[in-house]
């Protein structure tokens, strides 16, 4: 058979795929069995029912009202076990394991920047380890773009006003289609890529070639640069707020609101100052919007975020926790993968 | 004072010799006209000629896809060829198609009225139609525009070089007739039914009209507004949807939406009430649960104002709001799987006749089945995550607007074309015509669905090689629709001169509309009938009428 020649899906090359086509089967069946059903009764129908000679008044009958109830009531049944299997499968893809790689990616007028923690960066390629789950923190740098894995069965939008973020284990190494699935203009369809999927030991080979430090490390002399520290110093002296252990606490507002310091939160910080101030702060941070692209936010966040975790361990040791690893040890290049400690996921 | 009775007013003939056609001569008496089936004929040239540009648009973007290089338009061209297909086949066909059309001429036929309430108003909203179709084109002359039918900010609003504003301008301009013709519509099915013709005997034509006159009434102003806000962000740089500005894009999308789903069903059901007419008619039954199809057609009016964050999986709303639309948008598919089993529970010992508004019609259920049941795939979030924005929603929304809109339209024009103009259509071409549009649609769409599976985006001029062999049978496909769309056109026009003359009731169908000669007398009725039978009572009619005529 020629079969493969014409493949029904693409290659299932993430921990997700297999669950996203067994629903796509069984939607497949349920459907596709109803609709030739219907198809089958409307043909019998109007052949054996068909005006003839004899044939020329309806019958006066009506089916019974039951009938209309069963075709209310059983689909509407079917319809609430597929929303129950969509809405558990997308939790799923949603839901981001607690040992994720970072990786962030920018999405501009027309390509993929994708950046390393270690400081590796690329464009239109992304290369990822097989068998780790990858978290992609994402923004976009002018419209709305969508980054797409076919193989691995998601997609994301990319939006200029905020990070995103997605998530995917491949399962298997080989080089596959990297899209962007939101129209963006003229180049829409040359905005594609590929991701490369390595052997973890292949990755760390790869990492360790010519980063220049990691991207915390990056962000902490853009840090320097943009005169942050003259602020937020690393005691309670400065006028800004102390950013050390601060990322993933529940920090709260001079309006006593409360919000989580996460990406998003640097991120509107750094940007827009004004618009969640620190309770016992004062309002005099300066706007940067404008001042720092997207590559240089994506520094800065990293740097706050390895800061966040310094509080807890102090000295940046080879901890169990991959983000402190991975954002935390900007003396340690290439320190992109966190020790195994899933089990069930080899690849 | 007498009153007609059921058996006079299906078979009095008036006695005239003048109809709404002959009634008045030169352009001046259409261009001015207030008569509706006038204005109906106004829409119909009108949006015919706009559906053959769109149709052109989508010729040319398909012989582009049959290589995977971009080789035979530039990606601005292409870019800018898929937004004005959309543009145009949505805003200025789809929208105003059997509303415009096949509403306008049968409504007040149907309610026993002379003419809609405000004949003025319909006139106006044809020119604004009109206004708006004019500027369309001429954008489109000078440089057209590339945002996708969308107009996704912050794209259309910041980066976009073409003519964002006067596209947005033009939509706006139309949304207002479509709002004119949906007030009109319920105006009159309010107010001018004629003595006896309570709402529960209604033709579903006419629920299927009121349900979409309430959308129209009631989504359309929300586009007008947003459009408004993207034509002042574009312009004057008020942040609302930029984020550039201070404004947040996503916003764009939910106010786009609140519109264009609910547009969805003003395009949709229309085309099911004529199904219901027509399967009415070729069956000589009235449709089985007569209560619940008109019922589902205002369960489906209301339960699509509240799904349309389910274009926006993907797009970033949190993940209860999106367990939330998907449940919903399950919701709005009971009432869609009623009428097409109730139409299908009509054919059983029935009298089936297969001519070709029932073929078109058969062919409608088979086509909105499956693009109503693809659309149960991509309210599963889970999957959605996959196939949203790729070729299978482009798949499934062709399956429900071409499959089900369209195909529901060429079914009421053959249906009515004896009624409209007098004349009966060729048979043997009509039916050539209806199959090949059956064939040549599948062919084009259902592999699409596949491509999009496999991971083909949307929007793309060129393409991975591997997508090519599912890319040529689609243009194929569409070789074969095109010449189905073609067909009608000719035979149609050819009837005029030289088509059989019809008499008043050449299908033995019951409806006021087939109780007055065709094409209608200026006054549509020389008596105002008065009703005292239900909707399709074809028993009674059968025994008043003793034997068929013409069927």
């Amino acid at each position: 058979m020629m079969l493969s020649d014409f493949p029904l899906w693409p290659e299932q090359a993430s921990t997700v795929a297999p669950g996203v086509d067994a629903l796509m089967t069984f939607m497949c069946i349920v459907c596709g069995g109803v609709s030739v059903l219907t198809f089958f009764v409307i043909f019998v129908l109007a052949i054996k029912y068909r005006r003839t000679p004899e044939n020329q008044l309806a019958q006066d009958y009506e089916p019974p009202k039951a009938l209309e109830a069963a075709w209310i009531i059983i689909p509407f049944l079917i319809f609430m076990f597929m929303f129950v299997w969509g809405s558990w499968l997308y939790f799923r893809i949603q839901r981001v394991p607690e040992n994720a790689i970072d990786i962030y990616a920018t999405g501009k007028q027309w390509m993929w920047k994708f950046q390393h923690a270690s400081g590796q960066r690329e464009i239109n390629t992304l290369h990822v380890p097989v068998g780790r789950p990858i978290r992609i923190t994402m923004a976009s740098e002018d419209v709305i773009h969508s980054l797409f894995f076919p193989v691995f069965r998601v997609k994301a939008d990319v939006l200029p006003n905020r990070y995103k973020t997605m998530w995917f284990q491949a399962t298997k190494t080989g080089r596959f289609h990297i899209f962007c699935a939101e129209y963006c203009g003229t180049l829409h369809s040359g905005m594609i890529g590929w991701v490369e999927v390595m052997e973890p030991v292949d990755y760390q080979k790869w990492l360790a070639g010519g980063a220049e430090g990691s991207l915390a490390s990056q962000g902490e002399k853009l840090f320097q640069k943009y005169a942050c520290n003259t602020c937020h110093t690393n005691d309670a002296t400065g006028r800004g707020p102390v950013l050390l252990g601060l990322y993933g606490t529940t920090v709260t507002l001079a309006n006593n609101a409360t919000v989580t310091a996460d990406e998003n939160y640097i991120r509107e910080s750094i940007l827009n100052p004004q618009a969640k101030i620190v309770k016992g702060f004062a309002p005099v941070m300066p706007t940067f919007q404008g001042q720092v692209s997207e590559d240089d936010l994506l520094k800065l966040v990293s740097y706050v975020h390895s800061l966040g975790t310094q509080k807890t361990a102090v000295v940046p040791v080879e901890t169990p926790s991959s983000k402190n690893t991975s954002a935390g040890s900007p003396l340690k290049p290439g320190a992109g993968i966190p020790p195994q400690q899933d089990k069930g996921a080899t690849p | 004072m007498s009153s007609l009775t059921l058996h006079d007013v299906r078979f009095v003939e008036p006695e005239t010799t003048r109809n709404y056609i002959t009634h008045d001569y030169g352009a001046l008496s259409w261009l001015f006209t207030k008569d509706h089936k006038r204005i109906a004929i106004l829409y119909l040239i009108s949006i015919t000629a706009l559906f053959i540009l769109g149709g052109f648009f989508a010729v040319v973007m398909r012989i582009e896809l049959l290589t995977p290089e971009g080789d035979l338009l530039t990606s601005d061209t292409y870019n800018k060829f898929f937004t004005l297909h959309g543009i145009v086949m949505i805003f200025f066909f789809l929208i105003p198609s059997i509303p415009a059309v096949l509403g306008n001429f049968l409504l007040p036929l149907m309610l026993g009225a002379k003419d809609l309430a405000f004949p003025k108003i319909n006139l106006l909203s044809w020119y604004l139609y009109i206004i708006a179709a004019v500027m369309g084109l001429y954008i489109i002359i000078t440089g057209g525009v590339d945002t996708g039918w969308t107009f996704y900010t912050p794209f259309s609003t910041q980066y976009s070089n073409t003519h964002v504003f006067g596209v947005t301008f033009a939509a706006f301009i139309v949304g207002f007739s479509s709002i004119l013709t949906g007030l009109n519509f319920l105006v009159t099915i309010h107010r001018m039914r004629a003595p006896g013709l309570t709402w529960f005997r209604l033709p579903l034509f006419v629920w299927a009209m009121y349900a979409t006159s309430i959308v129209q009434l009631l989504a359309t102003p929300v586009l007008a507004i947003t459009l408004v806000m993207l034509m002042f962000e574009r312009v004057v740089h008020v942040g609302i949807f930029d984020p550039a500005l201070g404004g947040d894009p996503l916003l764009f999308q939910h106010m786009f939406w609140f519109y264009s789903h609910p547009a969805v069903y003003i395009m949709i059901l229309p085309a099911m009430g004529v199904a219901s007419e027509v399967v009415a008619a070729f069956t000589r039954k009235k449709i089985f649960g007569y209560t619940f199809v008109a019922y589902s057609s205002l369960a489906i009016a209301f339960l699509g104002f509240l799904v349309w964050a389910h274009h926006m999986f993907v797009a970033g709303i949190s993940v209860y709001s999106a367990m939330i639309f998907s449940f919903l948008s399950y919701f709005v598919a009971v009432p869609s799987a009623i009428k097409v089993f109730n139409w299908t529970a009509t054919l059983y010992r029935a009298s089936v006749a297969l001519m070709t508004p029932m073929l078109y019609i058969l062919g409608f259920i088979g086509l909105f089945t499956i693009g109503g049941v693809t659309g149960l795939f991509l309210a599963a979030i889970g999957l959605d995550v996959h196939v949203t924005d790729t070729y299978f929603v482009v798949a499934h929304f062709h399956y429900v607007m071409v499959g089900g809109a369209v195909m529901a339209y060429m079914a009421g024009l053959h249906y009515w074309w004896p009624k409209i103009t007098g004349r009966m259509y060729p048979e043997w071409w009509a039916r050539l015509a209806a199959l090949l549009v059956f064939a040549g649609f599948n062919l084009t769409f259902f592999p699409q669905f596949v491509l999009g599976y496999l991971g083909m985006p949307r929007r793309y001029h060129a393409y991975a090689p591997e997508f090519q062999v599912l890319n040529v049978m689609s243009t194929a496909g569409a070789s074969v629709l095109a010449v189905g769309y073609a067909l009608p056109l000719c035979y149609l026009l050819w009837s005029l001169w030289y088509g059989r003359p019809a008499g008043p009731n050449p299908w033995g169908a019951v409806g006021l509309e087939w109780a007055t000669s065709s094409p209608p007398p200026m006054e549509n009725f020389h008596e105002t009938p008065v009703v005292t039978w239900d909707a399709y009572d074809y028993p009674a009619m059968m025994k008043a009428m003793g034997e068929t005529q013409n069927v």
